[in-house]
């Protein structure tokens, strides 16, 4: 890995987190486009959150890890604290792994 | 700054160290990961404080460890960190208005400090949230990654933790009072199915972009006050 690939990679990541504000600072956007900007990242984060629950790297990422993730969604469901949420999903997918399920 | 800090109260910041402590674990890894490929213990410090994008920086040092080139690796990385520009556009507004503000809070927008902010219900929290799970994470972060990288192979493997899963999850509690809107579920349900859908075929990070698809089936009635979660 290379200092200037480094740095490229850096730069390019700054750059993209540094249009956004900058962007949104130069318009005044109408509330719809306001509302879809919002809704926007939720999709991301969700879709984000189902690949990562999902998948590792092109295949089916195990049920180990799927369930865990599904029993912190259903703890945050509940209403359980955000901390709880966290140990239960890692708890549940380390225990289920411990146990021979992948 | 004062300010954020008071707004700041004891669960939330409980919540953000929970948060720090899994990125802190992950980081160790990435350390470890890459000084066992080979790499030399500065450059993943170097890349952690410099790109502060974790997924990023495992795929970088995965794909230049596979005998990639150095320039599929940045490529991979930019493409798996452009969901960070509609971030930017949703979240803009709680950075703050003077340009260190912005310059340093730009840096520190990462999927966790967008999912606090965005799940704050007015803007002085969300301000205070993604500031405070920004800073957090950067210094558990770095911290991570420096021991892990020191530490090597000492580390044990953070999926036998469940760590991988302590992620998804935390994601999905922060995102769930934005999924009580109909409109914003049945967007963020279309997408999730179009991204699993695509993963097996595109490079990693497009098919999170292309999930952006489903805000075609994105509807709000007109005459609803306040659809957005935010507003």
């Amino acid at each position: 890995m290379p200092v200037t690939a480094i740095l490229i990679l850096a730069a390019g990541t700054f750059a993209i987190r540094f249009a956004g504000p900058l962007l949104r600072d130069r318009v005044t956007l109408p509330d719809r486009v306001r509302e879809l900007l919002s809704a926007s990242a939720t999709v991301l984060l969700f879709a984000l959150v189902a690949i990562s629950a999902l998948t590792s790297g092109k295949q089916f990422g195990g049920f180990a890890l799927a369930i865990g993730v599904v029993v912190g969604g259903l703890a945050a469901w509940r209403k359980l604290p955000f901390v709880a949420v966290i140990v239960l999903a890692a708890l549940t997918t380390a225990g289920l792994r411990f146990a021979g399920i992948a | 700054m004062r300010s954020i800090w008071r707004t700041l109260d004891a669960v939330l910041l409980r919540d953000v160290a929970a948060v720090a402590l899994g990125a802190a674990v992950t980081g160790a890894s990435f350390g470890a990961i890459s000084v066992s490929s080979g790499l030399p213990w500065w450059v993943p410090v170097l890349m952690s404080v410099a790109i502060f994008a974790g997924g990023s920086q495992f795929m970088a040092v995965g794909i230049v460890a596979a005998g990639g080139s150095p320039a599929a690796a940045v490529l991979a990385g930019l493409v798996l960190n452009a969901r960070h520009l509609p971030f930017g556009l949703a979240i803009g507004d709680v950075l703050g208005k003077s340009p260190l503000a912005r310059v340093v809070g730009s840096h520190l927008l990462i999927d966790e400090s967008t999912a606090f902010a965005m799940a704050q219900k007015d803007p002085a929290r969300a301000r205070a949230a993604y500031w405070a799970c920004g800073v957090a994470l950067f210094i558990s972060w770095n911290t991570g990654v420096l021991v892990g990288a020191l530490a090597g192979q000492a580390i044990g493997d953070p999926m036998t933790f469940g760590l991988d899963a302590a992620f998804p999850a935390a994601l999905l509690a922060l995102t769930l009072p934005a999924l009580k809107d109909a409109a914003t579920r049945n967007a963020a349900l279309v997408g999730a199915v179009i991204a699993l859908a695509t993963t097996p075929f595109l490079p990693a990070g497009v098919p999170v972009l292309l999930a952006l698809a489903g805000l075609f089936v994105f509807r709000t009635k007109k005459e609803e006050p306040c659809p957005s979660p935010r507003s």
